[in-house]
């Protein structure tokens, strides 16, 4: 059976890399009897993914990784035997079933909610409500890439699919994927230099919120609704 | 839940594995801080991920954390990136769980476990804050305490401790621990000077400010007090307690009951990878064997096994605790454990499999050991080793090393036709009495494995033979029959690998062998240190105040700091290594007591000198003295004492 899990990243669990979390769960797999299956061969390993990896510094609400099970118990009770298993800074949010033709979240994701706050919100100058407004409403954002191949020019704007000031930062939905991953320091590195200013390198304070995989109809569609309860 | 670390984000983000320095690993102990009795950090002077794979300091931390209102906490060597930063911002070291200086704990507790982590010993209480001398500490700092095998010789680092614990932690702790709280008690303010006093009167427990050391000097005729042979000058004179209510003699701290007593059934498990990233089971302590120039053979004596039922109930709990895919067993000789094959079996039938892999330690090749090799390891991946540790017979006998070249050929040949085409062979060069002969019988020794491969029928073979042989240099060290051995001069063992190496290239299958050896720089200044006495104190600061730390990381060894050191401070290899030391000679160890005696090490000496090999604890006792513990192997019925 294929089961999707959210969890959510927290305080000094940040410093720790992708690579290091995956062998967390592993660990905690095994430390919670989660009947979870394994490769054949020489050296098996769980058959365990993740959606997208989580930059280096970076909190989150919304991080998924699926999983195949040969049994399981109901949907609350194994969030619960979960978070027993897990340290305080780890917390399972939703174990959903998922159809057996489920793709993993890793081949269908393509956009992530991300809040920005500011490290230092004193060191600020512009007024992100009226100065962000500006900043979005051009028809292009431009930016320069330097490649292997060369010097490219990409347009952000049509990868920045929704923003908006909160009240104590930003808000952002950003393409997010294999194929055209935007992150959010790119594009706030970008709106610091429209305002004439430069993006420090530990200015932000970066919080995930939710990853989407796209439906039939192109609608966005949060990675945990694509599975089910089990009851 | 958002803990305040000492190190603010940019520091960490900025740094290498910034988890080395954050603690809250799953299964760390947090404890209120403030309402503790005694807040007792545990150091392990290294990087995290070698300090995290050590069992002992896990065992330890373990046990101060049963206690009521003890909190343990673990601080390790921050890495040169981050001490660097420390340093200009002088942000004081802390404790990774509780995220508090050093200098708020009662007790730092070093473990010693090589000695090239010295210089490091220095960093952890110099970014701490805390003064680097014993003399010079206040009643505001923490009780510096040493622990692990270097204090089998703690005199060169003795000035920067105020206590050292000799022998295994399990035993003595609380009631040193409860003594502390008692004094500071009743004396706050004033309890230092009374507390060391105390401690002193307590078994295993030596307090370094207590004992008077006094030297010939170096002519050796001169003085008030003569020595009386020309070989003691220099040497130490008198080695005295300064009061009559300190002992002269510290004999070891041992467990007897191996099954009931401390062990961690939920050790911490780093979030990046350690070096051991595993279950360890320690199946048993000791060693039977009695190799002359083994430090961990002669001083942990007598050998004390746990029992099979004690192991199989702790592997279970310990990957069910862990979450670890790994397990593996831990001792000095796995192969003389009476209980391996079933362990061993155990460990196969029952856990292998389904995620979890069994890592097996070093056996001795047999039939027993190739079969479960077989079962656990990809044969076409892995290798057998063996560790000869000389070339000849002749050397072996010296060296007391009870494996033959038959052994080792038959061994090999058994692994090549289950399918083995990998040997790893470990010697070591510059053991007393080697000759050139026994230099090139290394690599003698490595072809006759090759050739036995090729004896094979060809369409049997699995390709090519790999033949890897390494060696070391052999370093003495105090409590083995060696310790009164001449160490070569670095010159020496290089132009002894250079001898090798040429016989390596002459052999019929050189194609099919390697040799490497090790840096001769870093075991000549490992001889200095571990036979060393209170005269190496200021040149280990000295080479730490230009810049020395982490000198067992090959990147970050300056041999030329030493140098320097060494010859302001008169301190010459040839003094502390390259002579040999006459049995009149007061050595720097000689008031410490491992239960082996200094007339068994002495027989060992000069029987080793012939040539002679002597028995193992379970052919026959020897009569070493580790007996006066009354316990372990001494008192199995089949082992009589003579
Ligand atoms: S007293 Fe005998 S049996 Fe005991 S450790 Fe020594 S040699 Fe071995």
């Amino acid at each position: 059976m294929k089961v999707r899990i959210k969890f959510g990243k927290y305080g000094e669990l940040k410093f720790i890399g992708h690579l290091d979390i995956m062998r967390y769960f592993q660990k905690m797999m095994r430390r919670a009897d989660i009947d979870i299956k394994y490769s054949t061969g020489y050296s098996p390993h769980q058959i365990m993914s993740f959606a997208q990896p989580l930059g280096l510094g970076i909190t989150s609400d919304g991080e998924y990784m699926d999983i195949e099970v040969d049994s399981t118990k109901p949907s609350k009770e194994m969030i619960d035997l979960l978070n027993t298993y897990n340290v305080d800074n780890i917390r399972i949010y939703s174990y959903r079933e998922l159809p057996d033709n489920a793709k993993t979240g890793m081949a269908i994701i393509a956009a992530a909610d991300y809040e920005v706050r500011f490290r230092y919100p004193e060191k600020i100058s512009f007024d992100l409500k009226s100065d962000w407004p500006r900043f979005m409403e051009r028809e292009h954002i431009n930016v320069t890439k330097t490649t292997k191949s060369g010097e490219s020019e990409v347009d952000l704007k049509p990868l920045i699919f929704d923003s908006h000031v909160m009240e104590d930062g930003l808000f952002l939905k950003l393409s997010c994927g294999s194929v055209v991953n935007l992150k959010p320091e790119v594009v706030l590195g970008e709106f610091y230099k429209f305002m004439g200013e430069e993006l420090g390198e530990f200015d932000l304070l970066l919080h995930r919120k939710e990853l989407y995989a796209r439906g039939d109809d192109g609608e966005l569609i949060a990675l945990e609704d694509m599975g089910r309860d089990i009851e | 839940m958002v803990r305040k670390l000492a190190l603010p984000d940019e520091i960490l983000l900025k740094v290498e594995k910034p988890a080395r320095y954050i603690g809250g690993e799953v299964n760390a102990v947090n404890k209120n801080f403030d309402e503790m009795d005694i807040n007792f950090c545990m150091c392990f002077p290294d990087v995290y991920e070698i300090g995290m794979s050590h069992l002992g300091i896990q065992i330890l931390y373990d046990m101060f954390n049963k206690w009521d209102k003890v909190y343990c906490d673990r601080v390790y060597s921050p890495w040169p990136d981050l001490d660097k930063i420390m340093r200009d911002r002088d942000i004081p070291l802390f404790a990774v769980e509780s995220q508090r200086p050093l200098k708020d704990f009662d007790f730092l507790g070093i473990t010693l476990q090589y000695e090239m982590c010295y210089t490091n010993i220095l960093q952890i209480l110099d970014l701490g804050k805390i003064p680097l001398y014993t003399a010079e500490r206040t009643e505001d700092d923490p009780v510096i305490i040493g622990g692990g095998p270097c204090t089998y010789n703690p005199e060169p680092i003795a000035d920067f401790f105020d206590l050292f614990y000799i022998g295994e932690g399990e035993t003595q702790y609380k009631n040193l621990l409860d003594l502390y709280k008692k004094i500071k008690d009743e004396n706050p303010g004033a309890w230092r000077e009374k507390f060391l006093h105390a401690a002193a009167q307590i078994p295993g427990i030596y307090v370094p400010s207590l004992y008077e050391v006094e030297y010939y000097d170096k002519a050796g005729v001169e003085g008030d007090n003569p020595a009386p042979m020309p070989e003691l000058a220099g040497t130490i004179s008198s080695f005295k307690p300064k009061f009559d209510f300190v002992p002269a003699t510290i004999r070891k701290e041992i467990v007897l009951d191996m099954d009931n007593t401390y062990y961690p059934e939920k050790p911490v498990v780093p979030f990046i990878r350690a070096t051991q990233d595993r279950v360890v089971l320690e199946i048993q302590r000791g060693c039977i064997r009695g190799c002359r120039f083994c430090q961990a053979g002669m001083v942990y004596r007598p050998v004390r096994e746990r029992s099979l039922e004690f192991l199989k109930d702790k592997a279970l709990k310990l990957l069910k605790n862990t979450g670890h895919e790994d397990i593996t067993l831990s001792s000095l000789s796995s192969s003389d454990y009476s209980h391996l094959e079933e362990i061993v079996n155990y460990l196969v039938e029952n856990i292998h499999g389904k995620g979890i892999n069994v890592s097996l330690p070093s056996l001795r090749i047999d039939a027993f050991s190739l079969d479960v090799m077989s079962k656990v390891q990809d044969i076409k991946k892995s290798s057998v080793t063996f560790a000869p540790e000389a070339g000849t017979q002749r050397m072996r006998n010296v060296i007391n090393k009870g494996l033959t070249e038959e052994d080792i050929i038959h061994g090999a040949d058994q692994a090549f036709h289950a399918g083995w085409n990998r040997v790893k062979l470990y010697f070591m060069l510059g053991q007393p009495t080697e000759t050139n002969e026994d230099v090139e019988g290394i690599a003698i020794l490595a072809d006759k494995i090759a050739r036995k491969y090729y004896e094979i029928p060809k369409a049997e073979r699995n390709g090519k033979v790999q033949i890897v042989a390494s060696s070391s240099f052999f370093v003495p060290k105090p409590f083995t029959p060696f310790q009164w051995a001449r160490m070569n001069s670095k010159e020496e063992f290089l132009e002894k690998a250079k001898i090798c190496r040429r016989k390596f290239g002459e052999m019929l299958n050189s194609k099919s062998l390697k040799y490497n050896w090790h840096e001769s720089d870093v075991s000549v200044l490992e001889g200095v240190l571990a036979r060393g006495d209170r005269r190496i104190a200021p040149a280990l600061v000295e080479a730490y105040r230009k810049g020395s730390i982490f000198d067992a990381w090959s990147d970050y060894f300056v041999f030329d700091n030493w140098l320097e050191a060494f010859a302001k401070y008169d301190i010459t290899f040839e003094y502390y290594n390259e002579r040999e030391r006459v049995f009149e000679e007061l050595l720097p160890w000689d008031f410490l007591d491992c239960g082996v005696n200094k007339r068994f090490l002495q027989l060992e000496w000069n029987r080793a000198k012939e040539a002679r090999v002597t028995a193992n604890c379970r052919q026959g006792c020897s009569g070493c003295g580790a007996l006066v513990f009354g316990g372990g192997v001494c008192f199995e019925g089949k082992n009589k004492v003579r």
